[in-house]
């Protein structure tokens, strides 16, 4: 591999799927010198290089293990490939690192055309982050939904596994399979965030699919929410529901307004790596994570992620 | 019994069923080689078939690439079956047949061959093995997801109950279990709530007043490791929970019926490939636990070839293993005795003992729901207890003569000719199957058979699942159709399945100073690699022996590796694919069916298709003479069962990619500022 930052970048605003496993393997590196390229890179995939923010659509999927998450990618993946889309999957695993390391399992259940260069499935480690995502997450989304049209982010969890891909994604999905009463008590509880669109797995079950929609429905409407969808699907054959599911996402999408919400994501997320960084010292160097956040709001919209970070940095020294 | 039992049986028994595991290359081959072994005193047949059979794929499909007549024969229309049965008189011949996911389909074959002798169905005897829960927790050649597999089974069942009573439909596997680390509890307590699984299934098939019957048609298949005395127990602990469950969940009150009748092979996991000599008295021994008692003696016996874990045995070593039978029932006193445990406090606190952990584990097994839902926690409890046993051995606590113990030795005479003592298939083989398929594609009344497979497929459609799917089978057997066609009709319909690797849930190894040592140069080479080191586990064809690739992949995690592992069955292009959609740095095969000579040149070629730079090592039964052939391929490194420290390969691979780092700075090109595009 000769390829560096910069020219990465520019093959992905080209819309080259190809170069998404080079430019993950350097968005995932720690080495200083990476560092330095995956922020060519990102500068080149920004709102201001692209002239706007980037085409593909971020999607996150979450829900607890045996929800039927990955026969329900499947499924999509499936559906999404018909009409001509580029997918990529980022699947994050949460197992735990007591030995550093993890083995990473999710893509071999989900079932796809090795020989489709339309499709890239990445898996990596959740690692020692709380919320659920790798370190890497929300720049790799970020720099290739410039390539690909649908950019999903898989995790696991439930209650608090979706905040934070709430904070990357545009529409998040949260699966819950029949009977799964966890997720019904998190949203009454208000524990978790009112997702995009509520997916009830194995409609094939019947009655007890049926009354977890309706109780997941009644939720809703006691939460006052106007705008979640819930959707019963059977992902394996004879399918149902995908159709209307891949609707309602693409619905959901053309509702937003896009600039605004990824604007906020790419803020938040800068705010979330600064910390992280630098710790809550940083932070009141800075005069408090408010003062931060309004030093943030000052900068121009087009400004990538590392470049925010880098802004917030330049007040440290 | 009493003291005043006489010392003798009045008669010496009859000796048990005598078997040899074979078939390869053709069936015409096979046929060949089954007609001499009945000559040399065999008394029933056990049929081998190749992956592709077993898997239900056609050889010209993409997925029999290399697989094709090497570890068995292949099967695909019933002109094969009359080929491989020429000349063996099928109402007295007893077949068993270790066929499972496609069981279905063979049977039908198998009539069809009988009715093409003018033999009717009901005069056959025999055995299909038909076990679809081990093939998910241990053996891998299962076709369709749980709930339709377990459907076919209980078809069998209804059917041969009725009009091939002298069948056994299916024989619950406990061999492959062991095979895959369990030990006597859990081969015990697995293998029983397989066969309450598989009986539930039955009941909805079949009238309540068949039961009984069904009940007495259940079979085992069972296996015995060097441990001999406590494997003996466990066998009678086995036959008192048969006796158990058909009582009191079944009802059913005949002895005959309520007699726990099993088959057996004995271990081969224990065999090794040092000082291979060794395992002949290893599989005396393991033929004495099966044997020594009256009252828990097998129905019929396989032994294993000095050889396999060097590769495929040869005719001359399967002689040798029925050779060791012979000895054990015409030259030795042991079927002169009643049961010569009788009364033994030993032997019964044996028995005891197992029975109380293996009704614990039953007990567990049932609360997730019973066997078919407990696939994954008893697939994980599996590779749990196989990585204990390879840690203990890798500790020496386990003792193998030849191989940690005792290691020194002579140069072996039996493995000096050529081919390493050894049967190598010829390759050309393939494409000549291909050949005669098309042919018998080209000759047959196309219609007929698109006819049949439609009935087929409406039939297993039909939720209301009223037609028992033998009957469409069995017809499109006699039109001509193909194994690849029969499976690929009930693909479309029931869907195609992955099982659980069993891996994520593997407790993490004990950290020995090895693996500590191992865990610090792994941080160091991710300090180096600025990625933590990530390593693809990938076992191409349709070999499902996935022992190797699970203990790998779970000590390359504990290791401190990220892993991608993604079960059995990938296609060259599917490795590839992964390999650089995940970024990783190193990526371990393992094959042992004896296609690597295929398979290993074909991912390389796909990985360097793909632009994948990583370097490749391979773990399996790989001859030596194959070593050099894969290491000119690209291979940088070949493993066998003799390199049996896990931690020293991982050492290895470690070192490997460390190297690579040197040589090829990609991070250095990567962040170079003036790098071109």
């Amino acid at each position: 591999m000769s390829e560096d930052g910069a020219a990465l970048g520019a093959r992905l605003r080209e819309r080259d799927v190809g170069a998404a496993p080079a430019t993950l393997n350097l968005l995932e590196s720690t080495a200083t010198a990476d560092r330095e390229q995956a922020a060519a890179l990102l500068a080149e995939v920004s709102p201001a290089a692209l002239g706007g923010e980037a085409p593909g659509h971020v999607i996150g999927v979450t829900g607890p293990p045996g929800a039927g998450k990955s026969t329900l990618l499947s499924a999509l993946l499936h559906s999404w490939r018909a009409q001509g889309h580029t997918v990529a999957m980022l699947a994050v695993d949460p197992s735990s690192r007591r030995s550093g390391g993890s083995l990473l399992g999710d893509r071999a259940r989900v079932d796809f055309d090795p020989a489709d260069r339309g499709v890239l499935i990445r898996s990596t480690a959740a690692g020692e982050r709380l919320g659920g995502l790798a370190h890497a997450t929300r720049p790799a989304a970020q720099a290739l939904a410039a390539a690909f049209d649908v950019v999903v982010i898989e995790t696991v969890g439930v209650g608090q596994a979706e905040t934070e891909v709430a904070e990357v994604a545009d529409s998040v999905a949260v699966v819950v399979q029949p009977g799964g009463g966890d997720v019904l008590q998190f949203l009454k509880s208000g524990i978790m965030e009112i997702p995009d669109v509520l997916v009830v797995t194995k409609a094939d079950l019947g009655q007890i699919a049926v009354r977890t929609r309706r109780d997941l429905t009644a939720a809703l409407r006691s939460l006052g929410s106007r705008s979640a969808r819930v959707i019963a699907v059977s992902s394996l054959p004879p399918r149902s529901g995908i159709d209307e599911l891949v609707g309602a996402l693409e619905e959901h999408r053309a509702g937003l307004d896009l600039a605004t919400s990824r604007l906020h994501s790419r803020r938040a997320g800068a705010l979330t790596d600064f910390s992280l960084e630098h710790g809550e010292r940083g932070l009141r160097r800075l005069g408090g994570r408010q003062a931060a956040g309004a030093l943030l709001k000052q900068q121009d919209p087009g400004l990538d992620g590392p470049t925010l970070v880098a802004v917030l940095e330049g007040r440290l020294r | 019994m009493s003291a005043e039992q006489p010392p003798r049986l009045p008669e010496r028994d009859r000796p048990w069923m005598m078997r040899t595991y074979a078939g390869h290359s053709t069936a015409a081959a096979s046929n060949e080689l089954y007609r001499r072994n009945l000559q040399k005193g065999q008394t029933g047949l056990s049929v081998a078939f190749d992956l592709p059979t077993q898997t239900g794929y056609d050889p010209d499909d993409e997925l029999a690439r290399g697989e094709v007549g090497k570890v068995g024969v292949p099967v695909s229309h019933r002109g094969d079956m009359a080929a491989l049965t020429d000349g063996i008189p099928l109402d007295e011949m007893n077949t068993s047949m270790t066929i499972n996911a496609t069981a279905a389909w063979l049977l039908a074959l198998y009539i069809v061959a009988a009715e093409e002798q003018s033999v009717t169905q009901e005069h056959l005897q025999g055995t299909t093995q038909n076990d679809i829960i081990k093939e998910f927790l241990a053996r891998g050649t299962y076709a369709f997801p749980p709930a339709p597999s377990m459907r076919l089974i209980a078809d069998m069942i209804a059917y041969t109950v009725e009009h091939v009573p002298k069948w056994n439909p299916i024989n619950i596997c406990s061999y492959h279990l062991q095979e895959a680390g369990a030990t006597p509890v859990q081969e015990i307590a697995y293998a029983m709530s397989n066969a309450i699984a598989v009986l539930d299934a039955a009941r909805e098939r079949v009238g309540a007043e068949l039961m009984e019957q069904v009940f007495g048609r259940i079979s085992f298949f069972v296996n015995a490791g060097v441990r001999f005395v406590e494997e003996h127990a466990k066998l009678r602990a086995m036959g008192i929970l048969w006796e158990e469950l058909g009582r009191e969940r079944y009802g059913v009150e005949d002895p005959r019926h309520l007699r726990f009748r099993y088959g057996v092979q004995v271990n081969s996991l224990g065999l090794t490939e040092a000082q291979p000599e060794n395992n002949v008295q290893r599989i005396v021994l393991e033929a004495l636990a099966v044997t020594l008692g009256r009252d828990a003696r097998a129905r019929a016996i396989q032994l294993p070839a000095w050889n396999e874990a060097l590769g495929l045995p040869r005719p001359w070593d399967q002689q040798w293993s029925l050779r060791i039978q012979q000895v054990l029932a015409y030259e030795t006193d042991i079927l002169e005795y009643p049961d010569i445990f009788e009364g033994s406090v030993v032997m019964n606190g044996l028995v005891e003992e197992l029975l109380e952990g293996a009704r614990a584990e039953m007990a567990v097994v049932a609360e997730h729901g019973g066997a078919v839902e407990a696939v994954p926690y008893m697939k994980a409890a599996l590779v749990d207890s196989h990585r204990e046993r390879l840690r203990r051995i890798e500790a020496g606590e386990q003792v193998v003569v030849g191989q940690n113990r005792f290691a020194e030795s002579e140069e072996s005479p039996l493995t000096a000719d050529a081919e390493g003592g050894i049967l190598v298939v010829d390759p050309a083989l393939e494409a000549e199957q291909v050949e005669a398929l098309d042919r018998w594609r080209a000759a047959r009344d196309q219609a007929a058979v698109d006819a049949a497979l439609a009935e087929l497929a409406a039939a297993a459609g039909d939720p209301s699942g009223a037609t028992n799917l033998m009957i469409p089978t069995i017809a499109a057997a006699r039109a001509g159709a193909t194994t690849g066609e029969w499976a690929g009709s009930l693909r479309e319909v029931f869907g195609s399945y992955r099982a659980p690797t069993g891996v994520g849930e593997a407790a993490a190894a004990p950290a020995d100073a090895d693996l500590s040592e191992l865990r610090e140069e792994v941080s160091r080479l991710q300090e180096k690699l600025g990625r933590r080191p990530k390593i693809l586990v990938g076992k191409p064809g349709l070999d499902g022996h996935s022992n190797g690739a699970e203990q790998i992949a779970v000590r390359a995690r504990d290791s401190g590796m990220d892993v991608v592992y993604e079960g059995i069955r990938l296609t060259p292009a599917q490795i590839a694919a992964s390999a650089l959609q995940e970024g990783v740095h190193v990526i371990g095969l393992s094959i042992l069916s004896g296609s690597h000579r295929e398979l290993i040149p074909a991912v390389i070629e796909a990985l360097h298709e793909a632009g994948v730079k990583a370097p490749v090592v391979v773990g399996g039964i790989i001859p030596d003479q194959d070593v050099a052939l894969l290491r000119s391929a690209g291979v940088a490194a070949v493993y066998t069962p003799k390199d049996f420290n896990i931690t020293h390969i991982m050492r290895d691979i470690v070192a490997l990619v460390g190297a690579g780092a040197n040589e090829s700075p990609v991070a250095a090109n990567v962040s170079s500022a003036n790098g071109s595009a």
